[in-house]
C-alpha cells in the first residue's frame, strides 16, 4: 500500500522525505550544538569568569541557525506529507465513487448505504492515515542510526545506556500494539453496530412510536452502547498503562546518561558537554519515537481500511460491455423501440425470482405487466433497462441482446419510472433535465403531461425551487409526478412505468393516463399496474404469477380464459357487487 | 406531509447563534454527572503526573551543580547516584499517577458519554418531528454516534494532552523562576510576539477548520445521494455527470484541507523559531549572568532544557485546536437535541395522567384544529379547521379525500403522533393528552403506509406488536388475515429475513407484514393509513374481508385512496381542504351526489370491469 501511495504521489513524498531527513540532521545537530556550547562557552566562562563577545555571538548564531533550519525542515516535512495524504484521499474517493457506478445493482443491494458511504470516506481516511507521519518515521530511523553511531564513537558506557533504552522502547511499542489489536477491532465493530441500530431505529421511528416501543428500542441501543463503552474502557486502560511507561523510559534513559556520564567524567573519558549533548538528544528523541509507536498502532486500522477499498475496487462490474459492439444504434431517435424477453431466469441470492419469462412488446404498443404482490413484475422492469442482467436467457432491445450494447445505449432509448421516486437535492428543473440542455418550454410540457405543472407553479420559485434536504419537501404523489416528468421529457422510445402512480390520487392518475394516451409519444410502453383504468391503456396484458408468465393476450381474452387474472382485476368490482356476507 | 414546515426543532436550534465554546462545555459537563464524579482526584493525579516532566531538567541542574562542581574539583559519584535514584523513583511515581489519571479519565468519560448517547437516543425518539422529516434522519443518527465519538476522543486525548501541557508550561515557568527570574523575563519577552501571532493564527485556523468541516459534510451528502440514487443514475445514464459533481465536492474538500494544513504548519513551525530565539537569548544572557555569578552552571543548562518545554505545548495546541472545535461543535449538536422540547409529551408521571377507560373505544373531537407553525413571513398553514365529531364505539370508519385534504393529519391526531393547536380529543371520555402512552399505545395502534420493517425475520418483526408471541401465533395471524398462501411462498416461512428496512420484500409484501404486526397487537382502536396501498387488488380485498371479521366489536379508522375500503365501512368521513364535507354510509353519500360521489365515480371508472 505504501509503495503504491509513493508511486502515485512521488513529488510531495520526495519533499516530505527531504524535510524529514533535514529534520533528523537538525535535531541531532541541535544536541551537538548544545553540547559544544556547554564545553566551549559555558564551562570556560564559568571557570574563568570571562567570556568573549565573539564566542557568545557565534553560540547564538549557531542556535538560531539550527532552529531556522529545523523550521524549514518541519515545513517541508509536514506540508509534503499532508499534501501527499490529502491528494491520495481525493484520488481514492474519486476512484471508489466512480467504481460504485460501474458495479451491478445486485452488488449495491447487498450493501447498506452506510457501509458504502464509509468506504468512500472513513475507510479512505483510515487507509492513508499512516501516510502523514511516514516521512517523520523515516527521519526518526535516521536519527536513531546517527545517535547509535555517535554513541559508539563517543563512549561505551553511554552506548550501553542508549542501547538498553532503545530496545526497551521498541519492545514496549511491540507489546502495546499487540495488546490493542483486539480491543481496537472490537471497538470498530461495536461502533458500527451502535450506528446501525440508531440508523434503523430512527428510520423506523413511526413504527417505534405507533407500537409504543421507544423503551424497548432504547434498551436495545443501551445494550450495544454499553458493550461499546466497556471495550473503550478496556482500550483506555491499556493505553493508560503504556502511555506513562513510554514517557518514563526515555526519562530514565536521560538519568542513566547522567549517572554513567558523571562516572566517565570522573575517569576523564568524557567532557561535560558530551553528557549534556546526549542527555539533551535523548530528551529530543523521546517524542518522535513515541510518534512512531502511534503510527505502528494505527497500522492495523489502516490495513483494514486499505483492504476494504481493494475489495470495492476489485469487485467486477457484471454488466460488462461485451465488446460493446453496438453503440450507435441508440442514437436513432426514430420511432418506438421493440423489446422482448427470451426465456429469462433471474435469481436474487438463492431465491429464484423469475424463470422462463418470455414476452414481446412490439413497437408502439403498450404492454401491461399484471400479477399479484411479489410475483416479479418490478424485477422484469429493471431487467428491461439493464439494471441487472438475467441469469439465463436474454433481454433484447430492437433485436439486440442488451449485453451487446455499449454503456448508456439503453438509457438513450429507454426511461423507467420507479415505484419509489428518488429526487436529487437540487432544483426541480435539474431533477427533470438531469443536466441535459432541455428548454424551459420542454420542461413545462413534461410537467403538464405528468400533471406536475400545477403544483410546481404554486411553489415559490417554480422550476428553480430546490427540493430535498435543504429545500422544500414534496409529498409522495408530487415526487412521483416529478419523476414521471423526468422520464417523459426524454421522449423515450421505450417507457417503463413500475407502479409509478401508486401515491397519486385516483383523479390525478386518470388525468395522467389520459394525457399519456393523447400525447402521441414515440414510445413503446411497459407498465406495471393493478388498476383497471391503467390496464385499459394496454394493447396486451402479460400476466405474471410466481415469477413466470402464465398468460398473455388482450384483457378480454384473459378475462375469459384465465380465472386467476379475472379474480385479480375484478377484485374491487366483485367486492362492490358482493359485499361481505354479514353486516 | 409538508415536512419543511413541520418545525424540525433541533435544526432550528442549530441555525441559531451558537453559545460560546465555554458555555457549551460547562453545559455539556453539567449534563454528564458521571464525568464529574471524582474529577478532582483525577485532576490531582494529573498535577502529579505533570510534575514528572520537570524531573529531568532539575536532575541535570543538581548533577552539574552538586555532583560536578564539588569544590574539590572531583565529581561526587555517590551523590550523583543518590540524585539519579531519587529522580528515577519520582519518574516511576509520576508514571503510576499517570496510569491512574488516564484510566480514571477514560472510565469516567466513556461511562458519561455512553449515558449521554442513550439519553440523546431516547430523546430523539420522543421528538415527534422524526416522522415528519424523513430526509433529516441521517443527521440525527450522527448526533448519537460520531458527535459523541468526537467528544470522547477530545476528552481522553486532546483534552488531557492540553491539560498536561498547560500544567507543564506552568510548572516549567515555576522552576525557571526559582533558577533565574531575569532569564524568565527574557524567555517571556522572546515568546511575547508569538502570543499575538498565535491569536492571529488561531482565528484563521479556526475559520479554516470550520470550512473543512462544512466541506466534509457537503461531500458526505453528495456521496450519500449518489449511493441512494444509484438506480436512477444508472437508468438515466448520468454516471458522468454525477461523478463530475462528486469530483467537485472532493476538490473543494481537498482545497479546504490543504489551506488548514498550511496554516497549522505555519503555526506549528513558529513555535520552533521563537524557541530558537529564546534559546539563543538564554545562552548569551545566561553566560553573562553566570560570569557575574548570578546563576550557576547547572541552572543555566537546566534552563535550556526547560525552554524546550515551552515548544511542545504550543505545537500540541496547534494539533488539538481542531479537535477542541470539533468536540465543541459535537457538544452543541447534542445539547440542541436535548434542548428541543418534545411537542407531544407522555403524561406518564404527571399527577393527572389517566388510563383509557375500559370498554370499546369511542372518540370525541371538540373544536380540534391543526396548523403547521408559520415559517418566515408566511401565514401558518391550517391543515385542519376546527372539527367537532363523535365516533361511536365499535364503528368501522373510512376516511377519504384527496391528497392534502387533512386525512393523514386526522390519523396522526387520533394516535397522538401530533397534538392539535386547539381543541380537545377525548378517548372514551378521557382527554387524549392526559392518557399515559403505555395505555395509549397498547390500545390504539396505527399501521403507517410505508410498511417499515426491521432487519430481522418476519417473526421478530411481527413480535414487535406483541412481545414474546409464539411462532405458532405469528403463523396463525397470517392465516387469519388470509395470507397463508403468501407465507407458503417464502423460502423460510416466518423465519425469512426481510433485509434492511424490509427491502428484501416488495413494497406490498412489507405492508402485509406491517399489517400482521399491528393485528397481533390486538388493539381496541386500529388506525390504517393507506396500509395496503401497494398490495394487489385480490389480496387487498381478501385482507379487507378478513379485517372486517376480525375488527368486529372494535373500532377502526381506515384512510384509503382506494375506495374499496370505504364501500364496506359503517361510516365514511369525506375530507376536503381541512374540513369534513360529508359524512354517512356509502349508500347515503352516493345518493347525495357530492364530493364522495365524484371520488367514487372516478374510482369506479378506474376499476370497473371493462
Amino acid at each position: 500500500m505504501l509503495g503504491k501511495a509513493i508511486k502515485t504521489e512521488p513529488r510531495p513524498f520526495a519533499v516530505a522525505l527531504c524535510g524529514a531527513l533535514l529534520y533528523a540532521a537538525t535535531t541531532v545537530g541541535s544536541a551537538v550544538v548544545f553540547g559544544r556550547i556547554t564545553d566551549l562557552v559555558i564551562v570556560p566562562a564559568f571557570r574563568t569568569g570571562r567570556v568573549g563577545a565573539g564566542t557568545l555571538a557565534a553560540a547564538a548564531a549557531a542556535v538560531l541557525g539550527v532552529s531556522m533550519l529545523t523550521a524549514v525542515a518541519i515545513v517541508a516535512r509536514r506540508l509534503g506529507a499532508w499534501v501527499m495524504q490529502l491528494r491520495l484521499h481525493a484520488t481514492y474517493r474519486r476512484r471508489i465513487t466512480r467504481h460504485y457506478h460501474r458495479l451491478p445493482m445486485s452488488w449495491h443491494r447487498n450493501r447498506s448505504t452506510g457501509s458504502l458511504l464509509s468506504n468512500a470516506t472513513a475507510d479512505v481516511d483510515a487507509a492513508f492515515w499512516p501516510i502523514a507521519p511516514l516521512p517523520l518515521s523515516c527521519g526518526v530511523l535516521v536519527m536513531l542510526t546517527v545517535t547509535a553511531v555517535m554513541l559508539v564513537m563517543t563512549d561505551w558506557a553511554l552506548t550501553l545506556v542508549g542501547f538498553s533504552v532503545g530496545p526497551a522502547i521498541a519492545l514496549l511499542n511491540w507489546r502495546y500494539n499487540r495488546a490493542v489489536v483486539e480491543p481496537a477491532t472490537l471497538i470498530q465493530e461495536r461502533r458500527a453496530q451502535v450506528s446501525g441500530i440508531a440508523h434503523e431505529s430512527f428510520d423506523g421511528a413511526l413504527v417505534v412510536k405507533t407500537l409504543g416501543r421507544e423503551s424497548a428500542e432504547t434498551q436495545r441501543f443501551e445494550q450495544h452502547s454499553e458493550r461499546l463503552r466497556d471495550e473503550l474502557i478496556r482500550y483506555g486502560r491499556i493505553r493508560a498503562i503504556f502511555d506513562p511507561i513510554m514517557e518514563a523510559v526515555p526519562n530514565l534513559g536521560v538519568l542513566g546518561v547522567l549517572a554513567a556520564g558523571v562516572w566517565r567524567i570522573q575517569t576523564g573519558m568524557l567532557s561535560e558537554g558530551d553528557v549534556v549533548q546526549f542527555a539533551y538528544l535523548f530528551t529530543l528523541l523521546a517524542f518522535p519515537i513515541r510518534a512512531i509507536g502511534w503510527v505502528l498502532s494505527d497500522m492495523p486500522r489502516s490495513v483494514v481500511g486499505w483492504e476494504r477499498l481493494q475489495k470495492v475496487l476489485r469487485a467486477q462490474p457484471d454488466t460488462t460491455d461485451h465488446g460493446g459492439r453496438i453503440g450507435r444504434f441508440g442514437d436513432v431517435r426514430g420511432g418506438p423501440a421493440e423489446t422482448d424477453l427470451i426465456d429469462v431466469a433471474f435469481r436474487y441470492e438463492s431465491d429464484q425470482v423469475l424463470h422462463g419469462v418470455s414476452f414481446r412488446a412490439p413497437p408502439g404498443r403498450t404492454i401491461a405487466l399484471v400479477g399479484p404482490t411479489g410475483s416479479g413484475k418490478s424485477t422484469i422492469a429493471t431487467l428491461l433497462v439493464r439494471l441487472a442482467d438475467p441469469a439465463e436467457g436474454a433481454v433484447r432491445l430492437d433485436g439486440h441482446d442488451l449485453r451487446l450494447l455499449t454503456r448508456g445505449a439503453v438509457s438513450r432509448s429507454a426511461a423507467i419510472v420507479f415505484q419509489h421516486s428518488f429526487l436529487f437535492d437540487d432544483t426541480i428543473r435539474e431533477n427533470i433535465t438531469l443536466g441535459e440542455p432541455y428548454s424551459d418550454e420542454d420542461v413545462w410540457q413534461a410537467c403538464e403531461l405528468a400533471q406536475a405543472a400545477g403544483f410546481v407553479r404554486a411553489l415559490g420559485s417554480g422550476l428553480d425551487t430546490v427540493i430535498g434536504e435543504r429545500g422544500t419537501s414534496l409529498s409522495g404523489g408530487q415526487r412521483q409526478r416529478i419523476a414521471l416528468a423526468r422520464a417523459l421529457i426524454r421522449r423515450p422510445r421505450l417507457l417503463i412505468l413500475d407502479d409509478a402512480t401508486s401515491s397519486v390520487d385516483t383523479a390525478v392518475e386518470a388525468a395522467i393516463l389520459r394525457g399519456l394516451k393523447q400525447a402521441d409519444l414515440p414510445s413503446t410502453i411497459v407498465i406495471v399496474a393493478y388498476r383497471q383504468a391503467t390496464i385499459a391503456l394496454a394493447d396486451e396484458i402479460v400476466f405474471i404469477e410466481a415469477g413466470t408468465v402464465t398468460a398473455t393476450g388482450s384483457h378480454d381474452e384473459l378475462m375469459t380464459r384465465v380465472p386467476a387474472y379475472q379474480r385479480l382485476v375484478t377484485a374491487y368490482a366483485d367486492a362492490r357487487s358482493a359485499p361481505p356476507e354479514s353486516r | 406531509m409538508s415536512a419543511a414546515t413541520a418545525a424540525t426543532g433541533v435544526e432550528e436550534l442549530d441555525r441559531r447563534q451558537p453559545d460560546g465554546a465555554w458555555t457549551t462545555l460547562v453545559r455539556g459537563l453539567r449534563l454528564t454527572p458521571e464525568f464529574r464524579e471524582g474529577l478532582w482526584v483525577t485532576l490531582l493525579l494529573a498535577a502529579v503526573a505533570t510534575v514528572g516532566r520537570v524531573v529531568v531538567p532539575v536532575a541535570v541542574q543538581q548533577v552539574i551543580d552538586r555532583g560536578l562542581r564539588t569544590g574539590t574539583g572531583e565529581p561526587d559519584v555517590t551523590l550523583v547516584i543518590v540524585l539519579v535514584t531519587v529522580s528515577a523513583v519520582v519518574v516511576g511515581l509520576t508514571a503510576v499517577a499517570g496510569y491512574f489519571m488516564n484510566y480514571r479519565l477514560s472510565r469516567a468519560t466513556e461511562t458519561a458519554l455512553s449515558a449521554l448517547r442513550v439519553r440523546a437516543f431516547r430523546h430523539i425518539h420522543d421528538l415527534s418531528m422524526l416522522h415528519h422529516a424523513g430526509e433529516h434522519r441521517g443527521a440525527l443518527v450522527s448526533r448519537v454516534t460520531s458527535d459523541v465519538d468526537t467528544i470522547s476522543q477530545f476528552m481522553q486525548w486532546g483534552g488531557v494532552v492540553l491539560l498536561v501541557n498547560l500544567g507543564q508550561l506552568l510548572i516549567a515557568t515555576a522552576v525557571m523562576l526559582i533558577y533565574s527570574p531575569p532569564l524568565v523575563l527574557l524567555v517571556i519577552l522572546s515568546f511575547a510576539p508569538l502570543i499575538f501571532l498565535l491569536r492571529w493564527f488561531q482565528r484563521h485556523l479556526s475559520a479554516a477548520y470550520s470550512a473543512v468541516r462544512e466541506r466534509v459534510a457537503e461531500l458526505l451528502t453528495a456521496i450519500a445521494e449518489s449511493i441512494v440514487g444509484a438506480e436512477v443514475i444508472r437508468a438515466y445514464h448520468i454516471e458522468e455527470r454525477t461523478s463530475r459533481r462528486l469530483d467537485d465536492a472532493v476538490d473543494r474538500e481537498y482545497r479546504a484541507q490543504r489551506k488548514a494544513a498550511v496554516l497549522s504548519t505555519s503555526m506549528f513551525t513558529s513555535a520552533e523559531l521563537f524557541s530558537g530565539l529564546a534559546m539563543a537569548g538564554v545562552v548569551v544572557v545566561g553566560v553573562l549572568l553566570g560570569v557575574d555569578g548570578q546563576i550557576t552552571e547547572g541552572r543555566l543548562v537546566a534552563f535550556l532544557f526547560l525552554v524546550t518545554m515551552f515548544i511542545s505545548p504550543i505545537q500540541i495546541a496547534t494539533e488539538v485546536l481542531n479537535e477542541v472545535q470539533t468536540a465543541i461543535a459535537g457538544w452543541r449538536r447534542i445539547l440542541n437535541v436535548l434542548d428541543t422540547e418534545p411537542d407531544v409529551v407522555d403524561p406518564a408521571t404527571g399527577s393527572n395522567a389517566v388510563e383509557i377507560p375500559p370498554g370499546p373505544i369511542g372518540l370525541q373531537f371538540e373544536g380540534v384544529t391543526f396548523a403547521y407553525p408559520a415559517r418566515d413571513d408566511e401565514d401558518p398553514v391550517v391543515v385542519l379547521h376546527p372539527l367537532d365529531l363523535t365516533i361511536a364505539p365499535q364503528t368501522r370508519v373510512a376516511v377519504v379525500g384527496e391528497t392534502g385534504s387533512g386525512k393523514t393529519t386526522f390519523a396522526k391526531l387520533v394516535t397522538r403522533l401530533m397534538d392539535p393547536i386547539a381543541g380537545t380529543i377525548r378517548i372514551n371520555g378521557a382527554p387524549l393528552d392526559r392518557v399515559r402512552f403505555a395505555s395509549l399505545r397498547r390500545r390504539v395502534v396505527m399501521v403507517p403506509q410505508d410498511g417499515f420493517l426491521f432487519d430481522a425475520s418476519i417473526h421478530t418483526n411481527v413480535a414487535q406488536g406483541r412481545p414474546g408471541i409464539s411462532a405458532e401465533s405469528v403463523r396463525l395471524a397470517f392465516v387469519e388475515l388470509g395470507l397463508a398462501d403468501w407465507l407458503e411462498g417464502l423460502p423460510h416461512d416466518i423465519e425469512t429475513r426481510v433485509g434492511e428496512r424490509g427491502e428484501a420484500l416488495s413494497v406490498g409484501e412489507r405492508q402485509l407484514v406491517a399489517l400482521a404486526r399491528a393485528y397481533v397487537a390486538s388493539p381496541d382502536l386500529l388506525v390504517l393509513d393507506e396500509a395496503t396501498s401497494a398490495v394487489d387488488p385480490a389480496t387487498e380485498v381478501r385482507i379487507q374481508r378478513a379485517l372486517d371479521g376480525l375488527t368486529r366489536g372494535r373500532t377502526s379508522i381506515a384512510i384509503a385512496h382506494r375506495l374499496s375500503t370505504a364501500e364496506a365501512a359503517d361510516e365514511i368521513l369525506v375530507f376536503d381542504r381541512g374540513r369534513i364535507v360529508e359524512r354517512g354510509t356509502h349508500a347515503q353519500l352516493l345518493n347525495r351526489d357530492g364530493t364522495y360521489a365524484r371520488l367514487h365515480a372516478s374510482w369506479v371508472a378506474g376499476t370497473a370491469v371493462l
